[in-house]
């Protein structure tokens, strides 16, 4: 019985018709929603880098527009593959029955989460290189170094994503969401970098945002920002591949339990 | 076609599935008949793998579930009892979409969806969106969908509730033609006119057992009299008193009426002789006097 909820992932490659899926609504409203998911990310950098930007010194030996926009990218990475894993996810499994019907198919529930973490990953990969893009174009960074940031936003946004798919999977409705942006991700916004270097923090809220998952992809991607090579790549990224495997797990498992029984 | 022995299922200790025998010969259309809440749906869950019993075995198309779900639900195609189109696509973008979860090519499906569309009287519809359309036309295009893979065995949940008697009698004719194909149907339902219309045999469930089998003909003969007196009005009750066990071998009052079940129908009406006040109703007995025995009268929410 329980072995059904704890037993490893069974999956197919037929899972990318699930994305497909997925893919073919989001290319029927992909204008809006980009604009959407771009508008709050650029009004953020663009806001605050000019207008906090001109009172402030360099910060970490670069201005400060580029400091944020950096963080940027992790933050709108990591939302874009949340809002995708919370909201839309949930319309999916719960509000549409969507799930239900591709369950009545030769597929199974296990292809249906990967392959949300997958889709969720992959909105993640577009607003992650729309805001390179509008880095290179205002000239804030010309690094080749930013082409490594483009696997990067996929790699943040599988974390993220399976992250949200838990709370999907626990949640008796979209409300139940509140929840995890004022406990998770604003805290992880404030926290890990995003707007100020984590330094600058007393040192136990250093040691806390040490071990969220936005600090690491923040460590990552700044540096690529400023054309330097990080420090301590493979641990940084294996922090992040664990906060996804671990997190897709119990997605799995969550939506298992929630699913079918 | 489908088998299940001895199936059980609990939710948090509350026995949902008690041991239920069932066995779905080819080309049948099998009706599973029950009050809100005897387990129907989650029996027909069980018996597509997507959960798995406590104890006792299913078998899906000679297959063993819910292991071998994947494999079974290849030829099988579902219609659940609310509907779950994809909103955002139109009809033809929902049937594509869906074929390829069965693994189909594109090119195949797209060949399949004219015929589909004809079935289900969408052929104008194609690039309709969901949305636009009628709680018939959905319905029917639902049907349409889960023949996307040309299944054995369909499995429909309660296809008519919620549609008015046009689309039902379009809906019938449509399982009538399926079965008339070969495939194979089971279906559950509340409404007794439906399972006696479509059904070769059915089963009545009740509190997650199955309490009686067989073609509604069967039934009818078996668990009910065969002639049923109706009687209604003011002074019904005080009618069926006066006569009492006398005139019918069984009488139910249910408001003010009063259901007398007889072999012998005349002798009721010779009771009503000169009562003006009353009037009745004299029929054959039907699946529905069976369901009503058999599960009783009480409201099931």
């Amino acid at each position: 019985m329980r072995a059904r909820y704890f037993g490893p992932p069974r999956v197919t490659l037929r899972l990318w018709q699930v994305w497909r899926r997925n893919f073919l609504v989001w290319r029927k409203l992909a204008v809006t929603s980009l604009l959407g998911n771009l508008a709050d990310p650029m009004l953020y950098m663009l806001g605050l880098g000019f207008g906090l930007g001109s009172l402030l010194p360099r910060v970490d030996g670069t201005p400060y527009i580029t400091f944020l926009a950096a963080g940027t990218v992790c933050y709108s990475t990591m939302n874009s593959a949340t809002f995708e894993a919370l909201y839309s996810a949930f319309s999916r499994m719960h509000v549409q029955k969507t799930w239900d019907a591709i369950l009545n198919t030769p597929m199974n529930l296990d292809d249906i989460v990967i392959a949300e973490v997958l889709w969720a990953a992959s909105k993640s990969l577009l607003s992650g290189t729309a805001i390179l893009v509008i880095i290179l174009a205002m000239g804030l960074s010309h690094s080749l170094l930013l082409v490594w940031v483009i696997p990067l936003t996929i790699l943040i946004g599988l974390t993220f994503g399976a992250l949200g798919l838990c709370m999907t999977a626990l949640s008796p409705s979209y409300d139940f969401f509140l929840y995890y942006f004022t406990l998770v991700v604003t805290p992880m916004i404030l926290l890990c970098g995003v707007f100020f270097p984590a330094s600058q923090l007393p040192l136990l809220l250093q040691h806390v945002a040490a071990v969220l998952p936005l600090s690491h992809a923040i460590d990552l991607v700044r540096p690529l920002v400023n054309g330097e090579i990080p420090e301590r790549v493979l641990m940084h990224v294996l922090v992040l591949a664990a906060y996804a495997a671990v997190g897709a797990y119990l997605a799995l498992v969550l939506a298992r339990r929630r699913l079918l029984t | 076609m489908l088998s299940l022995r001895g199936v059980r299922k609990s939710y948090s200790g509350n026995e949902v599935v008690c041991g239920v025998d069932l066995e779905l010969r080819p080309g049948e259309c099998f009706g599973l008949l029950g009050p809100n809440g005897a387990g129907k749906t989650t029996t027909l869950r069980l018996a597509l793998g997507l959960i798995e019993p406590d104890a006792g075995q299913v078998e899906l198309l000679g297959f063993p579930l819910p292991r071998c779900g994947r494999e079974a639900r290849l030829r099988v195609g579902v219609v659940p009892q609310s509907d779950n189109l994809d909103p955002d696509f139109t009809v033809f973008e929902n049937l594509l979409v869906y074929g390829r979860y069965f693994g189909r090519a594109d090119r195949d499906i797209a060949e399949r969806i004219p015929q589909l569309l004809e079935f289900a009287g969408l052929e104008a519809r194609a690039d309709t969106r969901i949305q636009t359309l009628s709680g018939g036309m959905k319905r029917r295009l639902t049907l349409a969908r889960a023949l996307i893979n040309d299944p054995d065995l369909i499995f429909l949940d309660e296809p008519t509730t919620g549609l008015d008697p046009q689309a039902r009698h379009l809906i019938w004719e449509r399982l009538k033609r399926l079965l008339g194909d070969g495939k194979t149907i089971l279906l559950t339902t509340h409404f007794m006119d439906e399972a006696e219309r479509l059904c070769n045999r059915l089963a009545v469930m009740d509190r997650g057992r199955l309490i009686a089998q067989g073609s509604p003909h069967e039934l009818i003969l078996r668990y009910i009299e065969p002639q049923v007196v109706e009687v209604y009005g003011d002074g019904a009750e005080a009618w069926a008193q006066e006569h009492g066990s006398a005139m019918c071998e069984r009488s139910e009052l249910t408001g003010e009426t009063v259901f007398c079940y007889t072999r012998d129908g005349d002798r009721v009406l010779a009771t009503l002789d000169g009562r003006d006040d009353l009037r009745y109703l004299h029929r054959r007995a039907n699946l529905e006097d069976v369901f009503l025995k058999l599960t009783g009268r009480d409201l099931r929410d």
